[in-house]
């Protein structure tokens, strides 16, 4: 049966600003969205005038975490395979993969290496099969370069994206905070920003070398943007990302012991928080994701270096996000390319546009409503997040799976 | 007030005034009288720590919890010292090897610790702001003895008296701090406190063992411990830690000995009256030579502990003033 979804503000592929139309659903698919689109023919919905914008594809998560992704608009999340224990086997993939659904669809990200310890490589192939969408090395970046040129290697055969951790483990090992006067007042073991362009720079020489494509989760630094920029010039096959941590936050936010900062990359200087600013304006980053990893008091409430590094930023992505279309910085259009079409493009699946054909997985959204981020009303398993008591504007009414509201 | 007053306490503002403060968490954020009364209140305790009869009864029926998560030997034993002279029931929790290696967390083994009503907690712990989580849980006042690389500011405060007592007025001095600041939370406490009081304070060490943005600490940094000790009133040498020796940090002792440990022939590049610190326990041959660390002409390393307690004292006093319900120390 078809589905008018009429007076929607579209967010439709290529189109920075929303178009006023209707999108058509039929069974879990998209059968055409276009601005003025025809109105008749089926069950109709009115939007009343909401944006009506494909579901985030959150890329690398820690947990699968349903009331926090509803909340936040998310229809697809790759999972880490940094669970307990790792994703390195296709059963564990296959059952991963099954885990979310119908609401919610999980892809589970195949692990580099048995155990991710960065030296064996996973049955991959194996993985593929079983569902995994691409390969990651996890919150650990591969020391050895020959196991990181085969691993590339084969990534490309498979013709899979390998998701890298970029932090070059020598110069980070036992740090918690980046080097800075911050970071020395407080005493805590820190390390020079300079970890994240050397492997980042390896990475590139070996893609060059290989024609895989690599996609930086999380780039934090100019230097490492720099690098990224130049591979992007010399059309290496190289994406990146980011979470809004590091885009609104800098270091400074660490004082005071406050463990829900400690992030893996830690927050770094004020002139690379610019940087990446600037990497999103400019293009260099292609995706925003959450970093999504809800951690309990047992986790958190402790002295800083002890404390577990990670968010919970599921529910705040879309908010902290619009921050950047209310400041100029990108137009809404883009910011959905960052969110769902370049995630869910990384992943090969056929999300995250509001094209026809495509899964019908979209969220409505009232970009102004105003809310307040409060780690004890979260719906997230934790409420782990640095931006306890800040108002944000902008969230989800409704959110479709598939052809299905939930 | 002006910063850089010193001397009789009439000068400083009455009463809880003088040390708004209800824990001693670190000497960042002190101001200049604030530290200056601290160390005020600490004299009469030498004075009474010389004689015969070392009692005094302030604190008498309070009970002082020494938790000491870290292992440690002269600062455990001056703060009960303290505790006791004062008149306290004081308790030690050795807890580097109780109930936290059964798994208890910090904050339950704060509460714990709160729930048998101690009236003050001195913590030590090897992590760096551990003791301002305990310090956010409990409802009595927390001294910090020690947090990971972070303060340690009783000792910024002995070694400030001691310095006082030798040199008169803080504010003007040259201070060389030199060893391995990175790790060290007795240097970024007393490159607090120096500064604070007006000190010109250097900072030497190997570069491996400085930490980052030294520079922004009001401090003039060098790697040539012969350069830093140019014109010094005041030489502090930190403690290398065993375990920084043997090639992480630097290649081996002897070479740091050769580069950064303190002789007597280095030391005439100081002020002829130049003051020898440490705050122990000293590696001897490595970062000092037991000629200068004995020479009594110099070294202050027995008086630095003998004001420890001092300074202990004054801060188990003026802490729990408020709960004693001392006058104008609401």
């Amino acid at each position: 049966m078809k589905r008018i979804f009429t007076d929607a503000r579209l967010l439709l592929p290529g189109e920075e600003h929303p178009q006023t139309g209707s999108l058509i659903v039929e069974g879990e698919h998209i059968v055409s969205a276009a601005a003025n689109g025809e109105q008749e023919g089926g069950d109709a919905i009115d939007c009343q005038g909401r944006i009506l914008a494909p579901g985030i594809v959150d890329l690398g998560v820690f947990a699968i975490d349903k009331p926090a992704f509803r909340f936040g608009g998310i229809t697809r999340a790759a999972l880490m395979p940094d669970q307990s224990p790792v994703l390195d086997l296709p059963a564990m993939i296959k059952q991963s993969a099954a885990e979310g659904k119908p609401d919610l669809w999980s892809h589970p990200l195949a692990a580099a290496t048995i155990g991710l310890e960065g030296t064996h490589m996973a049955e991959i192939g194996l993985m593929k099969r079983s569902g995994a969408k691409a390969v990651a090395t996890g919150r650990q970046w591969i020391a050895d370069s020959g196991t990181m040129l085969r691993l590339l290697q084969y990534c490309k055969s498979l013709d899979l994206a390998l998701i890298v951790h970029s932090e070059d483990a020598g110069l980070t090992q036992g740090a918690v905070a980046t080097d800075s006067e911050t970071a020395t007042r407080l005493g805590l073991a820190s390390a020079p920003s300079a970890a994240e362009a050397i492997s980042i720079a390896r990475d590139i020489a070996l893609v060059r070398e290989t024609g895989a494509h690599v996609h930086f989760r999380q780039v934090t630094t100019r230097d490492g943007l720099n690098l990224v920029r130049a591979a992007k010039g010399d059309n290496l096959p190289v994406t990146c990302g980011i979470t809004p941590a590091h885009l609104l936050l800098s270091d400074i936010a660490i004082s005071d012991f406050r463990t829900f900062t400690r992030l893996s990359p830690p927050l770094r200087s004020e002139t690379n928080r610019l940087a990446c600013l600037q990497a999103v304006k400019d293009g260099t980053i292609d995706v925003i994701s959450s970093g999504h990893d809800p951690r309990g008091p047992e986790d958190k409430r402790l002295p800083y270096a002890e404390a577990a590094p990670g968010m919970a930023g599921a529910e705040t992505l879309l908010a902290l996000s619009l921050t950047l279309v209310r400041d100029g910085t990108i137009s809404i259009g883009r910011l959905f390319e960052l969110l769902s079409a370049n995630p869910a493009k990384i992943l090969g699946v056929e999300a995250g546009l509001l094209q026809a054909g495509y899964e019908a997985d979209f969220i409505l959204i009232n970009e102004d409503s105003p809310w307040q981020v409060d780690t004890r009303k979260m719906a997230a398993a934790a409420g782990n997040t640095p931006f306890d008591g800040l108002p944000v504007q902008g969230r989800v009414t409704a959110i479709y799976k598939g052809g299905r509201a939930y | 007030m002006t910063s850089q007053q010193t001397g009789s306490p009439h000068q400083f503002p009455a009463g809880s005034d003088a040390f708004p403060h209800r824990h001693l968490l670190g000497i960042a954020g002190l101001q200049p009288w604030e530290i200056l009364f601290l160390l005020e209140e600490a004299k009469q305790w030498v004075d009474l720590n010389r004689k015969s009869s070392k009692h005094a009864d302030r604190l008498d029926g309070l009970t002082v919890i020494n938790a000491f998560f870290e292992n440690s030997t002269r600062t455990l034993l001056s703060f009960e010292i303290a505790g006791k002279r004062m008149g306290a029931d004081v308790v030690n929790m050795h807890a580097a090897q109780s109930s936290i290696k059964k798994g208890e967390t910090l904050i339950d083994t704060a509460v714990t610790l709160n729930a048998m009503k101690a009236d003050a907690i001195v913590i030590r712990h090897g992590s760096s702001g551990a003791v301002q989580l305990i310090a956010d849980k409990v409802d009595c006042p927390v001294l910090n003895a020690g947090d990971g690389s972070h303060e340690h500011p009783t000792q910024a405060l002995l070694d400030a008296l001691t310095i006082q007592r030798r040199k008169g007025d803080i504010s003007g001095l040259t201070v060389t701090i030199c060893g391995d600041v990175m790790h060290s939370r007795v240097a970024r406490s007393n490159i607090y406190c120096l500064t604070t009081l007006g000190a010109k304070v250097k900072v030497c060490g190997p570069p491996s063992l400085l930490p980052a943005a030294l520079d922004r600490f009001n401090v003039e940094v060098f790697t040539d411990l012969d350069e830093a000790l140019e014109g010094s009133d005041v030489v502090m040498m930190l403690r290398l830690q065993n375990e920084r020796m043997n090639g992480n940090f630097i290649p081996s002792p002897r070479e740091y000995h050769y580069l950064y440990g303190l002789t007597r022939k280095r030391l005439t590049r100081a002020k002829q009256d130049v003051l020898v610190m440490h705050p122990g326990p000293m590696n001897r041959g490595v970062e000092i030579d037991s000629d200068v660390a004995d020479d009594p002409d110099h070294s202050a390393i027995t008086e630095q502990v003998e004001m420890g307690v001092a300074v202990r004292m004054a801060c188990l006093d003026v802490l729990t003033r408020q709960s004693r319900g001392v006058e104008g120390w609401s």
